[in-house]
């Protein structure tokens, strides 16, 4: 149930975001890849397999990992999020000076000719 | 180990020289010099040194591991040859060095010169001193980067940045063929280590592939040393600064393929091959380039097509195969080093006192620079061969090689070459008499723009010393240059040499006979042809344009350019919705083709738990999450706003989804860096257009836009359904066993001593991973930075906001209300709120970080928690407010967080461990009893402090764009004040 759902809301980002990016305006642009890397960064997280209540904080010395949530996707997006953030503001700054400099925030810098 | 050491030093201090000239201020002209000067005499100290070592024809050769598990060593090796070339390389560019402190202008920045000439020594002593086949080629790509920037020193100058373009081209070409070269003898002999290649002479003849290799070899060594046809970038290069043309064309850049020809002389010299390529291009470099020089108005020229010329005397020599050959090709890489520097620092001496360079404007330059001219004119004399000269020797050993040769008739080109050897040296005396007759004699120059007059002792100098060896080497050869040459001939062809002698007499025999029919021709055809080669345009009558190389180059860059540019309008996508668009539809076609190749996708059986409370839950949470994505996506073009909160909403149901999924550490990471991506792009609203609903666009465009969005909407679909599945598929599979994690959970708190498996990852296990992360984050930070510090918004954003606008309004309105005393009374509540919540956030954040190692929490967490304590003060109070209050140094921040992590990784080494590797301890602590103390919590407090800067940069350089008065409005204002 979890599964479905948990896919189902991938897919949902995700088409979301694949329609923004190929919107005309740079915002859209921005705001499709935010939520492309939320759906992206939910499916990584996902490889490890879902678990209710299983965090991978040990208790102490030698374990097993059966008892926890697998903790490597975990480390992969934790910093896929950071990264995501740098990468959004990145890409709204580059946005902003190219609409300073052209005068249009359509992604080809230039008002689509008539 | 002193041998050792000297030998390091030999390469690595012109490049710690190179370093720190490039730190040196702009206008330390002197003192760059002053540096580049002790890195070259120490260099030649170390070398001098260690000249008494290998006497006995031993090879110096020091070992460093590069890559064990390919077999490469990075190898030091100094014998006979090497030692020569590296004396050249060095001397001469102590001797430049000294030249060119008084040659280039204050008005240029001459450290970076200086920085980039001692590069370049260093890479061609990394060349010489190669014992590797890999590492030859290294240092060769290295040469031919560096004198890109010195051909392209003035860089304002267009000439100078097309020549350093082509001779970069040329030579980087080579540089790959060369690499490729390398890389087939390499096979051939089963090793890339030197000694093992000379050794293996009779393996590599018998393998057939030995003449493709040959074949890559020459084609580096040919076009590195202007030979023909890739002579051409030669003196296209002469549009850079004199000292640079004076150490390329003489003692280096050029001589490094005549080195590599030298160092695979005993390996290749009586193939055929050989033989034919190597000795037929330098036949013809050797008559085209003399005969060019002839025809040349600029001394730069004259003295680019001469050294082509005498390169190709070389190539010549070395492509007969014979040993004298090769002893003779040596002595006249000496000879020519010393009289072509000199007569270089001439021309440019002449250049830079008289003003012109062209021999049609100079003219009875002797009466005012009598030295200079006098020195000048003993240079040309060694060039064009004139007896007690260096340049005699050398010729002569030459012209008694071609006529062995021809004698011989072992040799392809036998029978040409007496005559053709003639001839060239007929045209060298020529344009050697038209230099020196042409600049120097003759009335007083009536086109220049100054007196000319002598210039600075100093500069004289190097001329004076170079000018005093090529007499010296002409008169007393064997006492002087005889040592030296028989170790470098020693070292390559072993101790049993052929009978050669360095005297000046040999009496009267063929040679001599044809030396004085060139001495005598060449002057007889100036007093016959002098006016008329002055009068005439330049390039000389044969100088057909197919046979110029740098017509065709120039010829086929264009070409090459068109095509790209017809390549990119017929198969570039127009615009990038378009390349948008083929990158998803590629990624969703590749996705579909692989389905079907593998037949379908499997869906595991899976035993679906019964729906508990918490599940009906998760169904909401995404109903609401979903409902917020798709409405993000709708209203993301005209209501952004909107679009941002909702897409607030669908990162909260994410962050809500890791919280309940077991993930502690990316709930808090998502929630905290949900606020400030929402802070960021609020803040960048302001400075997007308005855009409104009400615009229409013509019929024709909408039914087009229509059909677009009807196919992107299908794509969407396919994606969003392809990525459900995918995960669907996945996720409903048993887990792998035994993978990473496992022993990650296994080792976390015994290696390192942590208990939050997440955290442990970042910093410790792959440490090195969050390092490189953390580098790309603070770069990040500093480009948004620099990209906004030249931010001009666009007109239409300079207006106050229209809010901003009605506050106003109303606030004048009223009499007892003053301009934004509405925004203050509207903000007090969130100000005291927010000033006594700083605090506790920053609590909140340590509390983070230090639990991080064990519970959720951690470096990253606790960085933009941080950041956003400081984002809170600057929303409720105003960026003035807060840096009234607080020092806000983003930029240090990052510095110091990447220096913090750097440190505690480096800290390793001095126990003996590998980069970053952690320890930890348990202490006792007050209070909190016995805590584990590691390392690592060094490393991830520099990744706090760097996420903090780099995130605190990027809001503050934005919400900086709000106060900064736009410079057009200013000008309107004091214009409408008048």
């Amino acid at each position: 149930m979890i599964e479905i759902v948990l896919a189902l809301a991938i897919g949902v980002l995700a088409a979301s975001g694949a329609w923004l990016l190929l919107r005309p305006r740079t915002f859209q642009v921005i705001m499709g890849l935010c939520l492309l890397s939320y759906s992206v960064n939910i499916f990584i997280f996902a490889m490890g397999r879902l678990r209710i209540a299983a965090p991978p904080v040990t208790r102490s010395g030698l374990e097993t990992l059966a008892p926890y949530d697998d903790p490597t996707p975990q480390a992969l997006v934790l910093t896929a999020i950071v990264i995501s953030f740098a990468l959004t503001a990145l890409f709204l700054v580059v946005v902003l000076a190219a609409r300073g400099a052209t005068g249009s925030d359509h992604v080809d810098g230039e008002e689509p000719k008539a | 180990m002193t041998v050792s050491l000297l030998l390091i030093l030999l390469v690595a201090l012109p490049f710690i020289g190179a370093i720190a000239a490039a730190g040196l201020p702009r206008h330390a002209r002197t003192s760059a010099a002053v540096l580049s000067w002790t890195v070259a005499l120490a260099s030649v100290v170390c070398l001098a040194v260690l000249w008494p070592r290998f006497q006995d024809g031993e090879i110096l050769r020091l070992d460093i591991p590069w890559i064990p598990s390919l077999g490469l060593n990075l190898v030091l090796r100094l014998d006979g040859v090497s030692w020569l070339f590296s004396a050249l390389v060095l001397g001469i560019g102590a001797l430049v060095v000294l030249y060119a402190r008084y040659y280039m202008s204050p008005k240029d920045p001459v450290p970076r010169f200086f920085s980039f000439l001692l590069a370049f020594m260093g890479a061609m002593q990394g060349l010489v001193l190669s014992g590797n086949l890999i590492q030859i080629v290294v240092f060769w790509e290295l040469t031919s980067l560096f004198s890109f920037l010195l051909i392209g020193y003035w860089n304002q100058n267009p000439l100078a940045r097309e020549g350093a373009r082509m001779a970069l081209t040329i030579t980087a070409t080579g540089g790959l063929a060369l690499l490729v070269g390398m890389i087939l003898l390499g096979q051939i002999a089963g090793s890339y280590d030197l000694d093992t290649v000379l050794a293996a002479r009779e393996a590599i003849l018998a393998d057939p592939r030995h003449t493709l290799a040959l074949g890559f070899i020459l084609v580096g060594a040919l076009t590195k040393s202007a030979q023909f046809p890739f002579h051409f970038w030669l003196p296209r290069a002469m549009a850079a600064p004199t000292p640079v043309s004076a150490y390329l064309h003489s003692a280096t850049l050029v001589k490094a393929g005549i080195f590599i020809l030298i160092r695979f002389w005993p390996v290749f010299a009586d193939t055929p091959m050989w033989q034919v390529v190597v000795g037929g291009a330098g036949l013809i470099t050797l008559v085209v380039g003399a005969w060019t020089a002839i025809f040349q108005h600029d001394l730069k020229g004259l003295l680019a097509y001469s050294t082509i010329s005498h390169l190709g005397l070389i190539v010549l020599l070395l492509g007969l195969g014979t040993e004298l050959g090769l002893i003779a090709a040596l002595f006249h890489v000496v000879n020519h080093a010393t009289f072509k520097a000199s007569l270089f620092m001439a021309a440019g001496i002449i250049d830079h006192e008289a003003g012109s360079r062209d021999m049609r404007k100079l003219s009875g330059l002797f009466r005012f620079m009598p030295i200079t001219a006098t020195l000048a004119m003993v240079a040309a004399a060694a060039m064009a061969g004139v007896p007690l000269l260096n340049g005699f020797l050398s010729k002569e050993m030459f012209l008694a090689e071609a006529v062995a040769g021809a004698g011989s008739g072992a040799h392809p080109l036998a029978v040409a070459l007496p005559i053709l050897a003639t001839l060239a040296s007929t045209f060298s005396v020529l344009y050697s008499l038209r230099f020196i007759h042409a600049t120097f004699f003759g009335p007083a120059p009536s086109q220049l723009d100054r007196v000319p007059h002598e210039p600075p002792g100093w500069m004289r100098r190097p001329v004076e010393i170079l000018v005093l060896l090529c007499l010296v080497v002409g008169i007393a050869p064997g006492l002087t240059v005889g040592p030296f040459l028989r170790s470098a001939a020693v070292s390559v062809l072993g101790f049993d040499l052929p009978y050669y002698s360095l005297a000046i007499w040999h009496g009267f025999n063929l040679p001599l006979l044809l030396s004085v029919l060139a001495l005598a021709g060449g002057a007889t055809l100036y007093v016959l042809f002098g006016k008329r080669i002055h009068a005439g345009a330049g390039g000389g009558p044969l100088a057909v344009r197919w046979l110029n190389g740098g017509y065709l180059f120039d010829k086929t860059m264009t070409g090459l350019f068109r095509v790209a540019s017809i390549g990119t309008r017929r198969l570039g996508a127009g615009g990038v919705q378009q390349q948008l668009r083929a990158i998803i539809l590629t990624a969703v076609a590749a996705v579909v083709a692989a389905i079907v190749w593998s037949g379908g996708v499997f869906i595991a059986e899976f035993e679906a738990p019964t729906g508990s409370l918490g599940e009906v839950a998760f169904v909401l949470l995404w109903i609401v999450g979903g409902a917020c994505a798709v409405a993000a996506a709708w209203q993301a073009k005209y209501h952004r706003l909107a679009a941002v909160v909702l897409m607030g909403g669908a990162g909260l149901a994410s962050c809500l989804s890791f919280m309940w999924l077991s993930a502690p550490d990316l709930a808090i990471t998502q929630l905290l860096v949900e606020i400030v991506t929402t802070v960021l792009l609020l803040l960048g609203l302001r400075w997007l257009p308005k855009r409104l609903e009400t615009i229409q666009v013509p019929e024709r465009l909408q039914r087009r836009s229509r059909l677009r969005r009807r196919f992107d909407l299908v794509l969407a679909a396919m994606v969003g359904t392809g990525l459900a599945a995918a995960a669907y598929a996945i996720m409903t599979r048993p887990a792998l066993v035994g993978g990473v994690s496992e022993y990650y959970a296994e080792q976390a708190y015994a290696l390192a001593g942590g208990r939050n498996l997440v955290n442990v990852i970042l910093v410790d296990f792959r440490a090195f991973d969050t390092f490189g992360e953390i580098t790309v984050l603070g770069i990040v930070g500093l480009t948004v930075f620099i990209l906004l510090r030249r931010f001009r918004p666009h007109d239409d954003s300079l207006a106050e906001p229209s809010q901003k606008l009605v506050q106003a309004a109303s606030d004048r309105r009223r009499e007892d209300r003053s301009e934004g005393d509405t925004l203050k009374e509207t903000m007090l509540a969130p100000q005291v709120v927010m000033r006594w919540m700083f605090p506790f956030v920053i609590l909140f954040a340590v509390h983070l970080f230090l639990r991080g190692h064990d519970l959720p929490g951690g470096g990253f967490a606790a960085g933009i928690a941080l950041s956003v304590a400081f984002v809170l003060q600057y929303m409720a109070s105003g960026a003035r407010w807060v840096e009234d209050r607080l020092r806000i140094r983003p930029a240090l921040w990052i510095g110091s967080g990447l220096l913090i992590a750097t440190l505690a990784g480096a800290g390793a080494w001095a126990f003996g461990h590998p980069f970053l590797t952690s320890a930890f301890q348990y202490a006792d602590l007050p209070i909190l009893g016995r805590v584990p103390i590691a390392s690592a919590l060094i490393f991830d407090l520099g990744v706090v402090i760097l996420v903090l800067g780099s995130t605190v940069m990027m809001l503050v350089a934005l919400a900086h764009q709000s106060l900064r008065k736009p410079r057009q409005t200013q000008v309107e204002t004091t214009e409408e004040g008048q």
